[in-house]
């Protein structure tokens, strides 16, 4: 199961808990599990069907732009970061 | 608006007239009036060196040369540089040197370069760095571009 | 999709990549005949001028354009109200997120509020920039003055004046309960910091402050629309990005992309300040209204003053360390300004702060915060040099403290593969460690530096590479000459990095590749040109393309040979087959002679981004007591460029970036006076260096290749703007004794610090 990093301003929603395996075989399916766990994380992660602005997802050490479609292997981990720009 | 005031003068060798108002810089009228768009404007109060020009042999900021100063003088600019089809020595050491990025501070320094060794054809890296302070670059850190006036130095020196 | 991870070819032996071809494009650049956008003239051409505020913070009570309307020769006049209704639309743009688009129409034309000096109110167009100028002046804009704030610190107080009324902290989607300056609190922690600092024998916290700075380009912006009467909306300008000015530019004017056609002209510098739309939407307003094409060219003070800059910012920083010289824990808090609107570099400042190190326990706090200064745009590595100009002497002080070499303390705790980034991700293959022992093993750092008032300093830098969509298209000409058109707006040299790697792959020379840079109509969608990403993300479209033309070529030698293409072998750039033999040019020539198909090429990637981009810099400085003037006296850079593509711009990249950083160290800053008007907006009082203020910039290259990439290449751009600062702060201290921790360390500065300290 893939282990998702809980962000550290979302760890009131999760008691504390900083990091926890959930099933999924996309980031959307992950947000999803984590909100049955943790009800209402989900509407701080997301805004409408899309992640929420201002963030992006990393599995393992690949920022990637693909939101919640993007892919999640049973071994990844799953961090959600502040979207990065570039000069 | 105000009167145009006709001007005489020589760009690159050649003769030139044209009508321009009595506010408009030298930068302007060259670039707008005469299409030569070589000369830049980056900062029009003098402070940039991207539209240096040559007055009479002297290397000057363009923009703050009112083009009704010019009567009768001999202008060159970063288009005269090359000619016959040939780069001018320190065009070709900016381009094998790597001497520019974006390109824009490269007519100035040029033109800045060739009055320097027109003048001190033999010149120390203090007199180029002092020379060229007129002229600001933000993409090289000058490095290549003090090396490629180096370059050019020599090879000028061996012909 | 093949993980991303596997894409290093793992090759040795280059035949392009690696030397120093000419630039492609050079030759139109040393003649002055490359086309900039402030170059380009068309018929019955009008020209545009901004009325901008005088304010630092003001409700507009009325604006009146009636008189310059009046003048002969005045053609249009727009303010914020020829904007579209925008309310509570955002926008999708590539990495940046969602976009909101009042506040982005609101920063080209402010909206019922000016948020600071230099504010666009309204613009006119008229026959000639005299005529514009004139007309600009008599716009009478009735103002309501409001206090201001420019200190990030005075921003986040409770009374601080509020730019915006209805501003809530977000932090990660909780709002707090309050207005406020504070746009986003951001927070990372790893392991248990208070139990980590337990663990330290030495502890040092100190507390940084840095000024604005402008990125600098010396093209000032500069766009020339054309609103055709059939609704087409065409943009020559200055631009990081032709589809995210696209975008932009459709989504606040709200008329399809396919609308507007934006040529990227060549770009006179841009280091991140030419990715956000200024003048593009509102020429194009002016071309409706006037029904001519517009052309509108900033003025330096106004660059200054509209535009850019950096964040102002404010960081404390903690560091323990076991006696050994091992980091145990660190916490870092820190503040950043994103100017105007929310969205600053807080994020990345905080993903930075400790990314070059290995630590156990930490903990980061960041607020960007709203303050009246021009919204905030990436420069380069945005956020990471004002983190490393904290963090970079926390660690020097450590050393010193710890009596330990600044390199050795470095080597000891330095990020590599497997070490977990404060922020989560595990960090993959990096050359961090192999950059420390380049300049441990360096002759400058080797060398003996000796002399009154002198001193050398070391310091590190971080920063990513992104990812994002490029595209790029080629055809082969009869005379084996390679058409590459790409979408990635060249600001450095790009076009032959991209050219090159095509060259590569095909196995020909890289002038045998004329690439060109293309139009929105004439290239597939490519995200902008910045997050170092040209060089690695364009350049692995142009190693796909130059696949797929191998492959056409294949199938054109299989016809002339008539064989089975895939009985075909390929080595530089030679096709043979059972003892047929021809080169990549003689199959070109070979096509319209046997009436075969045109081999046309194409290539379309969106690679993911990564962590990887470090550097290691060194500085030699002496101070002159009597004055506080620092003066550099050598400097090395050295980065991992995975494998440099053309050494020369990779070393420009590492010297440009590095001289912008001394800029930045010692002399850049916005100085605001009492009415929080900046005082200094012309390159005569905003210092830059020039090259009398510098030395030659000495450079090392390291190449650990990048695993997500074919040929191993990493991102320069970035990375060396983010030393500087620190280094030559760590040299001041070796020098004299001083720890300056606000920047610029500008004379007046240093001469304060070093009267207090006798
Ligand atoms: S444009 Fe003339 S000196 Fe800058
Ligand atoms: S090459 Fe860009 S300013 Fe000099």
């Amino acid at each position: 199961m893939p282990v998702v990093f809980i962000p550290t301003p979302m760890r009131d929603l999760t008691d504390g808990v900083t990091e926890v395996n959930v099933t999924g075989n996309t980031v959307g399916e992950v947000i999803d599990a984590l909100e049955q766990r943790f009800p209402g994380i989900k509407s701080r992660l997301c805004r409408g069907d899309k992640l929420a602005p201002g963030l992006q997802v990393s599995i393992d050490a690949t920022m990637t732009l693909r939101g919640l479609r993007t892919a999640v292997a049973p071994a990844s981990e799953v961090h959600f970061l502040p979207t990065i720009g570039g000069g | 608006m105000s009167k145009k005031i006709h001007v005489s003068t020589t760009v690159n060798g050649e003769s030139v007239e044209f009508l321009c108002e009595a506010r408009q810089s030298l930068l302007e009228v060259l670039r707008e009036n005469l299409s030569l768009t070589g000369a830049k404007e980056g900062c029009n109060n003098g402070n940039c060196g991207a539209c240096t020009v040559m007055l009479n042999g002297v290397p000057v900021n363009s923009c703050i040369v009112l083009a009704v100063e010019v009567e009768g003088a001999a202008i060159e600019t970063v288009e005269g540089l090359a000619c016959h089809g040939h780069l001018h020595p320190i065009q070709k050491c900016f381009l094998e040197g790597a001497a520019l990025q974006c390109g824009v501070c490269t007519p100035g320094f040029l033109v800045t370069a060739k009055a320097l060794l027109d003048k001190n054809p033999n010149p120390s890296e203090h007199d180029i760095r002092f020379n060229l302070a007129n002229n600001l670059c933000r993409c090289t850190g000058y490095d290549k571009i003090v090396k490629a006036v180096q370059a050019a130095a020599a090879e000028l020196q061996t012909r | 999709m093949a993980h991303a991870n596997e894409l290093y070819l793992g090759k040795q032996d280059y035949q392009v990549l690696g030397k120093r071809p000419v630039r492609h494009d050079g030759t139109d650049k040393v003649t002055g005949k490359a086309i900039y956008t402030a170059d380009v003239q068309l018929p019955n051409m009008l020209h545009g001028k901004i009325v901008r505020s005088p304010h630092a913070h003001a409700r507009i009570k009325s604006i009146d354009a009636s008189e310059a309307l009046a003048m002969p020769g005045v053609f249009a006049v727009v303010t914020a109200d020829d904007f579209p209704d925008l309310t509570e639309k955002f926008a999708l743009m590539g990495e940046a997120g969602q976009v909101n688009l009042t506040e982005l129409a609101a920063n080209c034309l402010a909206k019922g509020k000016v948020l600071y000096r230099g504010h666009a109110v309204a613009a006119v167009a008229a026959a000639n920039v005299h005529i514009a100028d004139e007309a600009a002046s008599k716009i009478k804009v009735e103002y309501e003055v409001l206090p201001s704030v420019t200190w990030v610190l005075d921003a986040m107080k409770d009374d601080a004046p509020l730019l915006h009324e209805h501003l809530r902290t977000d932090s990660m989607g909780k709002k707090a309960d309050k207005p406020s300056n504070i746009a986003v609190h951001l927070q990372f922690e790893k392991g248990n910091v208070t139990d980590g600092f337990q663990q330290a024998d030495v502890i040092v916290e100190r507390e940084f402050r840095t000024a604005s700075v402008h990125q600098g380009y010396i093209e000032p912006h500069a766009v020339v629309a054309l609103w055709n009467e059939d609704s087409r909306l065409k943009l020559w300008t200055a631009t990081q990005g032709s589809f995210n000015c696209r975008q932009q530019v459709a989504e606040l004017l709200q008329i399809p992309v396919s609308q507007v056609l934006v040529v990227p002209c060549e770009i006179g510098g841009g280091f991140g300040g030419k990715i956000t739309v200024y003048l593009e939407p509102v020429a194009a307003l002016l071309s409706r209204k006037s029904g001519r094409p517009v052309k509108m060219v900033m003025q330096r003070n106004e660059v200054f003053e509209g535009t850019g800059p950096t964040p102002g910012s404010f960081a404390r920083v903690k560091l323990g360390a076991k006696k050994d010289g091992t980091l145990v824990a660190g916490e870092a808090w820190l503040a950043y300004d994103c100017g105007a609107f929310p969205g600053g570099m807080i994020g990345p400042g905080c993903m930075c702060v400790f990314s070059c190190y290995d630590l156990p326990h930490a903990k980061v706090d960041g607020f960007d915060v709203c303050n009246n200064k021009p919204k905030t745009q990436a420069y380069r590595a945005p956020g990471s040099t004002q983190a490393a100009f904290a963090c970079e002497q926390v660690i020097d002080e450590l050393a010193e403290k710890l009596n330990i070499d600044p390199i050795e303390l470095r080597l000891k705790n330095a990020a590599k593969e497997g070490t977990r980034r404060v922020d989560g991700p595990v960090y993959p293959r990096v050359g961090f460690v192999e950059c420390l022992n380049a300049a441990k093993n360096s002759e400058h750092w080797k060398s003996k530096l000796s002399g009154k008032n002198r001193g050398r300093g070391i310091a590190a830098g971080f920063w990513f590479n992104i990812g994002g969509a490029s595209s790029c298209s080629a055809s082969v000409n009869d005379d084996g000459i390679v058409c590459l058109v790409e979408g990635s707006t060249d600001i450095g040299g790009t076009r032959t990095s991209i050219a090159m790697q095509l060259a590569e792959t095909l196995g020909i020379a890289a002038e045998d590749v004329r690439p060109q840079v293309g139009d929105t109509d004439s290239v597939g969608y490519t995200f902008l040109t910045g997050g170092s990403r040209v060089t690695f993300a364009t350049g692995l479209a142009a190693y796909q393309l130059g696949l797929d033309l191998q492959e056409q070529m294949k199938q054109r030698a299989a016809s002339i040979w008539d064989c089975d293409p895939t009985s075909i072998t390929v080595d530089k750039g030679v096709y043979k087959q059972n003892g047929h033999s021809l080169t990549f040019k003689q199959i070109a020539a070979k096509i319209p002679e046997n009436q075969l198909d045109p081999v046309v090429g194409r290539a379309s990637v969106a690679p993911e981004g990564s962590t990887n981009a470090f550097g290691v810099h060194i500085a030699d400085v002496e101070v002159d007591p009597e004055t506080g003037k620092v003066t550099v006296l050598r400097y090395t850079a050295i980065q991992d460029a995975g494998k440099a593509v053309h050494p020369s711009y990779v070393e420009g990249q590492m010297q440009g970036g590095a001289a912008q950083g001394i800029g930045w160290a010692l002399n850049e800053e916005y100085f605001f006076d009492a009415k929080d008007q900046m005082r200094n907006a012309s390159f005569l009082d905003y210092r830059m260096p020039t090259c009398l203020d510098l030395p030659m910039i000495d450079t090392i290259i390291v190449e650990v290749p990048n695993p997500s990439h074919p040929y191993g290449v990493r991102g320069v751009g970035e990375t060396p703007i983010v030393p500087p600062p620190a280094t030559i702060a760590n040299a001041i201290h070796a020098a004299v004794g001083t720890r300056m921790t606000q920047l610029p360390m500008s004379p007046p500065a240093l001469w304060k610090a070093l009267s207090e300290r006798a």
